[in-house]
């Protein structure tokens, strides 16, 4: 006789329940952090536990699951937590955005746009975007339930005091439908235009702090700015060296000792599926009448 | 003794539960769609297979669940599948199943969560008597692109001057899911609601 050792998607019945509710609150309440009892999980606190318990309780059998780490698939918190629900729920998985009906992230957006049908669940470790500025829980509940958000101007305006405009390039707060200040999880800047007026739902879990919440589709969601500073995204001036793309996100990667350098795209399945498209960026051997020597040469 | 409470949970309670869950998170985000609940729960009379299917999925010995008429039936069958206790006292139930002939205006018991904590508020059960074809309402809010139209049929007196109170009162509030036969509706408290 064999026993289950654990429930489909490993998290208990009772449990999921619970989670469930919490997001249902969220979704009503855009922005708003939903308090719920979050588990501990069979990996450490920071490595991805509160998405992997809000992806546990909306995983079917029928999902394709996509795990990114900062826009990656290949590194280890995406491989672990891809290898975790293929173990636990039996799902099937994939690298490809469009193919995907769950996607989990740590830190960032895919830069495909996300359909209806799909579901960004976001890996968050720190939930309150006032906890710097105030760390007590007692009182940035009351200044949420005040819409008491003075502090967080002042810190930005400090930014611009201190290196004449917002330093802030990550986390970067946002007002949700004119009501809730929300910490977008630790994902960089570049991405808060795509959070607002989404098409697919966007759940947030933080598993250590014990925090659900959401952005239902077609929510509005502004990036906090001054009239006199107004909210901009980084730019880059090269394009990616591996797919020629322009207008995404890059990672700088140091080829050398001696200065080597080059910026790629942070969303490895953009790259890979623009390659396979044949785009080809600066970074790649040139093809040509002397590919094949190169190549050679390069040996 | 009847033991019509016994039969008619999911057949499949892992799966069952899941299935329900993501239908209704799927009308949560997008107020005004219509969500299958069809064939999961068989609930007795006169509760419907879509509220059924609402409560085995969400339902358990943390949520007090009250019912504005008295279905002793459908209550016994929702504490036999969820352990959840039937609560006479309105404020604290998390869940209610309402009246078919109810008035709206007797929602404002139930709780709306406080400044510090709105999630804790309890999420309505609308029976009504069917989800389209009755007069158009429009809505408007977080989930819905532009508008959406809805026509549930059935409706309690007093629901708009209801819902736009609780809509005002936000980040306070109750969440609405109105049910018909296998089917839900949900309007959470963000959604706005205008006649035609």
């Amino acid at each position: 006789m064999t026993l289950p050792t654990y429930n489909f998607a490993y998290l208990d019945e009772q449990t999921k329940r619970m989670i469930r509710r919490a997001i249902l609150k969220g979704i009503a309440i855009p922005g708003y952090q939903v308090p719920f009892a979050s588990r501990e999980m069979p990996m450490p606190y920071g490595w991805g536990t509160g998405g992997v318990q809000v992806t546990a309780a909306i995983l079917g059998p029928d999902d394709v699951l996509k795990v990114i780490d900062q826009g990656a698939d290949d590194t280890t918190n995406a491989v672990s937590i891809r290898a975790f629900f293929a173990k636990t729920a039996n799902v099937a998985t994939t690298t490809k955005t469009a193919d995907a009906t769950i996607i989990q992230t740590r830190h960032r957006i895919p830069e495909e746009r996300l359909q209806a049908h799909q579901t960004l669940v976001f890996q968050v470790p720190i939930p309150e975007p006032l906890r710097f500025l105030e760390p007590r829980e007692t009182e940035t509940r009351v200044m949420h339930g005040l819409e008491e958000y003075g502090l967080v101007h002042v810190k930005l305006y400090e930014d611009i005091a201190q290196h004449g405009h917002i330093a802030t390039t990550y986390a970067y707060p946002v007002k949700v439908e004119d009501r809730y200040v929300m910490d977008p999880s630790p994902i960089p800047k570049f991405d808060n235009p795509k959070l607002g007026r989404s098409p697919a739902l966007q759940l947030f879990g933080a598993g250590r702090e014990k925090r659900i919440y959401a952005l239902p589709p077609f929510t509005e969601v502004a990036s906090l700015d001054f009239e006199d500073h107004p909210f901009t995204v980084q730019r880059f001036s090269r394009p990616c060296a591996l797919c020629n793309a322009t207008g995404v996100y890059m990672d700088e990667v140091v080829t050398d000792d001696r200065g080597g350098r080059m910026f790629v795209c942070s969303d490895t399945d953009h790259c890979e599926t623009r390659q396979a498209d044949g785009h080809r960026g600066p970074g790649l051997p040139q093809l040509g009448p002397h590919a094949a020597s190169d190549r050679e040469s390069a040996r | 003794m009847s033991l019509a409470f016994v039969d008619g949970g999911f057949a499949e309670p892992v799966f069952g539960s899941q299935h329900a869950f993501r239908a209704l998170m799927d009308a949560f985000a997008r107020p005004g769609s219509i969500a299958d609940l069809s064939g999961l729960a068989v609930p007795p009379v006169p509760m419907s297979p879509a509220a059924g299917a609402f409560l085995l999925a969400l339902a358990d010995q943390d949520t007090p669940v009250f019912f504005e008429t008295h279905m002793p039936d459908a209550q016994a069958w929702v504490g036999f599948h969820t352990g959840a206790t039937v609560t006479r006292d309105a404020p604290s139930a998390r869940f209610a199943h309402l009246s078919d002939a109810g008035d709206a205006a007797a929602w404002n018991r139930f709780a709306r969560g406080t400044a510090e904590y709105p999630d804790r508020s309890a999420s309505l059960l609308l029976p009504v008597a069917g989800l389209r074809g009755g007069q158009s309402l429009i809505l408007k809010g977080p989930g819905i692109e532009t508008t959406r139209e809805i026509a549930p049929q059935g409706l309690p007196r007093g629901f708009a001057d209801v819902m736009a109170a609780n809509r005002a009162g936000f980040p306070l509030g109750f969440d609405l899911v109105l049910v018909a036969g296998g089917e839900a509706l949900a309007l959470p408290r963000t959604t706005r609601i205008e006649e035609v």
